[in-house]
C-alpha cells in the first residue's frame, strides 16, 4: 500500500522555491502582527477569550438541546432544517433541494464546511457550474486548486500568477497583476453570475439557539450579493457552531475578525432569520464526524473553532510549509489536530508538524489547547504504531538503548569515537533528516556522566 | 434511526457533563464615542462626517453625484431621484448608483452601523449599489457590541446587519482593494 505523503515531503516542495517561502512566511506573519495590534486595543482581550471559551464549553455539554432549540426555533421563522451524518448526505441535500426548485445557476460564498464535504465537485460531477464568489475563492476555483488558508485562500499565489490566471479565464490584458484593476475585472464577472443566480450557497459562521437564525460575516459583501438575489438560500452549518444566545455575538464578533486580520470586524455580519416573502431558506446541519471528536475527551475542545485562522498565521510551521502540505481542508495547528480523528491514517504526520511551541493555543480566541492536543495525538498515533517504517525503527532502536544504562554508556562512546572519525558524507546523508540543514553539534571528548564523576569530588 | 436521531443519540453518548453557561459581564467605554467612531471606520475603509445641517448633505451629493445617476434614498433628510416602491424585484435595483440609508445603531469600537430589513426596504440595497451613504444620530452611538445586542433584538426582523465599511477585499497579495462587490465608498453623516 502506498502510504500517503508526508507533511514533511510536501513541505520539502514547497521549500524549493525559496523566495515564495520567505514570502509567504513575512505575509502571514504581518497578518499576526496586525492581530497583536488590534487585540492589545482591548483592554478586556483575555476575559473576552475565557468567556468565549466558557460560551462554547457550555455548547458542547448541552449541544443536544440546543440543536433541538435552534430548530424548533429556525422552522418557527421559516427555515427548513436539514440534518446529515456526513458528508455524501450534505452533498445529496443539496443537490435535491437544487433539483427540486429547479435550479440552473447558483452562486457560493466562503464555506469550509462545503470544502470539507467535497460539494463543488459533487456537484460540478451532476452538471452544475458551481461559482466561487469569494475572490480568493473563484481565484483559486480557476486555478483548479483547493484553499491552502481557511480565511486567505488564496495567500499562496503571487499577483503575477493571479494576473495570468484572469488573463486565461476573465480576458484581462496579459501581463496586468495590478491588484485594483484585476479586482474590477473580477467584480464586473460575478456581478454577471450574482445577477443570474437562482440559488445562494453560504456557510454559517454563527447559528443563534435562542432566535433560530444565523450570522455571515464577509468583507466583500458576497454572501448577501448572493441569497438577496437568489430565490433560494442554502445555508451549510457544522453542529458545533451554535451559540446559545444573541448576546453572545457581542463577544464572538469582537474576537472573529481581530485575530483572523486584525479588522475590528468585518464589513458586513448578516443575521438571518427569515427568507424573504415567497422565497426558501434551507439550513443543514452537518456532523460528519463531529460527534466522534467530541467523544475523544482530549480532543473535543478543537470543536470549539470559530475558524479565524490566527493559529495559522502565527504557526512557525505552516508560514514556511503553507497550507498545501498539510493536505488537509483545514490546514495548520487547528487542522493538525482536527483532522486526524477525520481520518487518522492519511493524518498521521500532522501532528508531527509543530515545533509544539505553544503560540497557537496563546492567539485562539477560544482557548483551544491546540499545541497540548498536538502532543496527544503524537501519543496516540505512536501507540497506534508510526506509520513511516524509518521513524518505527528508530523509535524502538532509541527505547532500547536507554532503557539499558550500560548500553547507552557503550553507544555514547562508539558515537563520540566514530563521529570524530567518519568522513563528513558518511554522518550526512539521506538516513540523517536532522543534518539536512544544519550541521550536528561538536563532539565531546567525554560524556557528561564521565566528566561529573571526575568533577564532582573538586 | 434518522440522521438527526443518530446524531443527536452520538452527541448524547458522547458530550462532557453539563458546563455552565457565563453571564455577560459589562464593558465600558469610555472616550469620546464620535471621534472613536470616526477613526474606527476610517480603518475600515470608509467615512464619516459630522453633520450640523442638512444641506450640508446635499451639498456633498452634489459634488459628487449626477443627477443623471440612480440615486435612491430611504431617509427623510434628504431625497433620491428614485422611488423605491418602483423597484419590484431587488434585479432593479442593479443600476443604483447611491442608497440613502438611516441606521438604527451605530458602534463607536468597530464603526458597524445596525441595518434591519425595515430599514432597508430591500435586503439587496446595501449591496448592490455603488456606493452607500447611512445618516445616523449622534446619540444612536453606542460603545461596543455587547452594548448593542442589548438594545436591539435580532430576530425583530427576517434579516438586519451590521455594515462597518465598503465592500473591500485583500485576496490578491494582501493589497487592500475597495470595491470588490458591493458598494466602492461608504459616508456615515453623523447627525446631532
Amino acid at each position: 500500500m502506498k502510504l500517503p505523503q508526508t507533511h514533511a515531503d510536501a513541505a520539502a516542495e514547497f521549500l524549493k522555491d525559496t523566495d515564495r517561502s520567505h514570502w509567504h512566511d513575512d505575509t502571514l506573519w504581518h497578518v499576526r502582527s496586525k492581530r497583536d495590534a488590534s487585540a492589545q486595543k482591548i483592554p478586556e482581550w483575555e476575559q473576552l477569550r475565557t468567556l468565549a471559551s466558557q460560551i462554547k464549553d457550555h455548547v458542547l455539554s448541552n449541544l443536544d438541546t440546543l440543536l433541538l432549540q435552534f430548530e424548533k426555533n429556525a422552522q418557527a421563522n421559516g427555515i427548513e432544517v436539514l440534518w446529515a451524518k456526513d458528508a455524501q448526505e450534505h452533498n445529496e441535500h443539496v443537490l435535491r433541494i437544487l433539483e427540486e426548485n429547479q435550479v440552473k445557476q447558483l452562486v457560493k460564498s466562503k464555506s469550509i464546511l462545503t470544502e470539507e464535504c467535497g460539494l463543488n465537485h459533487f456537484l460540478e460531477d451532476k452538471g452544475y457550474d458551481v461559482v466561487d464568489t469569494d475572490l480568493g475563492e473563484r481565484i483559486i476555483q480557476f486555478n483548479k486548486q483547493v484553499p491552502s488558508h481557511i480565511v486567505m485562500p488564496a495567500i499562496h499565489l503571487k499577483k503575477k500568477e493571479i494576473g495570468d490566471i484572469f488573463h486565461k479565464h476573465l480576458g484581462t490584458e496579459a501581463g496586468s497583476d495590478d491588484p485594483q484593476y484585476l479586482t474590477e475585472a473580477a467584480r464586473q464577472h460575478l456581478r454577471q453570475k450574482f445577477i443570474q443566480a437562482h440559488a445562494a450557497i453560504t456557510g454559517v459562521n454563527f447559528g443563534i439557539a435562542e432566535t433560530g437564525g444565523f450570522v455571515v460575516c464577509t468583507n466583500e459583501g458576497n454572501a448577501d450579493m448572493g441569497t438577496h438575489l437568489a430565490d433560494i438560500h442554502i445555508a451549510c452549518m457544522g453542529i458545533e457552531k451554535l451559540i446559545p444566545r444573541a448576546a453572545d455575538l457581542g463577544v464572538f464578533l469582537r474576537l472573529l475578525a481581530r485575530s483572523a486580520t486584525g479588522q475590528s470586524i468585518t464589513n458586513y455580519n448578516s443575521h438571518f432569520h427569515r427568507p424573504r416573502k415567497d422565497k426558501k431558506m434551507y439550513l443543514i446541519l452537518v456532523d460528519n464526524g463531529r460527534t466522534k471528536q467530541l467523544g475523544r475527551e482530549d480532543f473535543r475542545n478543537s470543536l470549539k473553532c470559530i475558524r479565524c485562522g490566527a493559529c495559522m498565521n502565527t504557526c512557525p510551521i505552516y508560514r514556511r510549509s503553507s497550507g498545501f502540505s498539510y493536505n488537509s481542508t483545514v490546514p495548520g495547528p487547528i487542522g493538525s489536530i482536527l483532522s486526524p480523528g477525520m481520518d487518522l491514517k492519511k493524518h498521521s504526520t500532522l501532528p508531527f508538524a509543530s515545533t509544539l511551541c505553544g503560540s497557537c493555543s496563546d492567539v485562539c480566541p477560544v482557548k483551544i489547547n491546540i499545541h497540548e492536543q498536538l502532543y496527544k495525538w503524537r501519543q496516540v498515533i505512536t501507540k497506534e504504531g508510526p506509520s513511516q517504517p524509518s521513524k518505527k525503527w528508530a523509535m524502538r532502536f532509541g527505547g532500547n538503548v536507554m532503557s539499558k544504562p550500560k548500553l547507552f554508556d557503550l553507544m555514547g562512546k562508539m558515537a563520540r569515537k566514530s563521529l570524530s572519525i567518519s568522513p563528513r558524507g558518511f554522518v550526512y546523508n539521506s538516513f540523517n533528516a536532522w543534518g539536512k540543514h544544519r550541521e550536528l553539534p561538536e563532539v565531546p571528548k567525554e560524556s557528561f556522566k564521565d566528566w561529573y564523576k571526575k568533577n564532582r569530588n573538586k | 434511526m434518522s440522521s438527526k436521531e443518530s446524531i443527536l443519540a452520538a452527541i448524547q453518548k458522547n458530550k462532557p457533563d453539563l458546563l455552565p453557561l457565563p453571564e455577560h459581564p459589562e464593558f465600558p467605554v469610555e472616550g469620546d464615542l464620535v471621534e472613536r467612531y470616526k477613526s474606527s471606520i476610517k480603518s475600515n475603509g470608509g467615512e464619516a462626517l459630522e453633520v450640523s445641517d442638512p444641506a450640508e448633505i446635499r451639498d456633498y451629493l452634489e459634488l459628487h453625484f449626477q443627477d443623471s445617476q440612480m440615486i435612491l434614498s430611504l431617509s427623510e433628510v434628504v431625497k433620491g431621484n428614485y422611488d423605491i416602491a418602483l423597484a419590484e424585484d431587488p434585479h432593479d435595483l442593479e443600476h443604483v448608483e447611491l442608497a440613502i440609508l438611516e441606521g438604527e445603531w451605530g458602534v463607536a469600537e468597530n464603526a458597524a452601523i445596525w441595518l434591519p430589513e425595515e430599514s432597508l426596504k430591500h435586503r439587496a440595497l446595501p449591496f448592490i449599489a455603488q456606493h452607500l451613504i447611512v445618516l445616523l444620530k449622534k446619540d444612536r452611538l453606542l460603545g461596543n457590541m455587547h452594548e448593542v445586542y442589548q438594545s436591539i433584538n435580532v430576530s425583530d426582523s427576517g434579516y438586519g446587519v451590521f455594515i462597518a465599511g465598503p465592500s473591500k477585499t485583500a485576496d490578491i497579495e494582501q493589497s487592500l482593494v475597495i470595491g470588490a462587490h458591493g458598494p466602492r465608498s461608504m459616508t456615515v453623516f453623523l447627525l446631532d
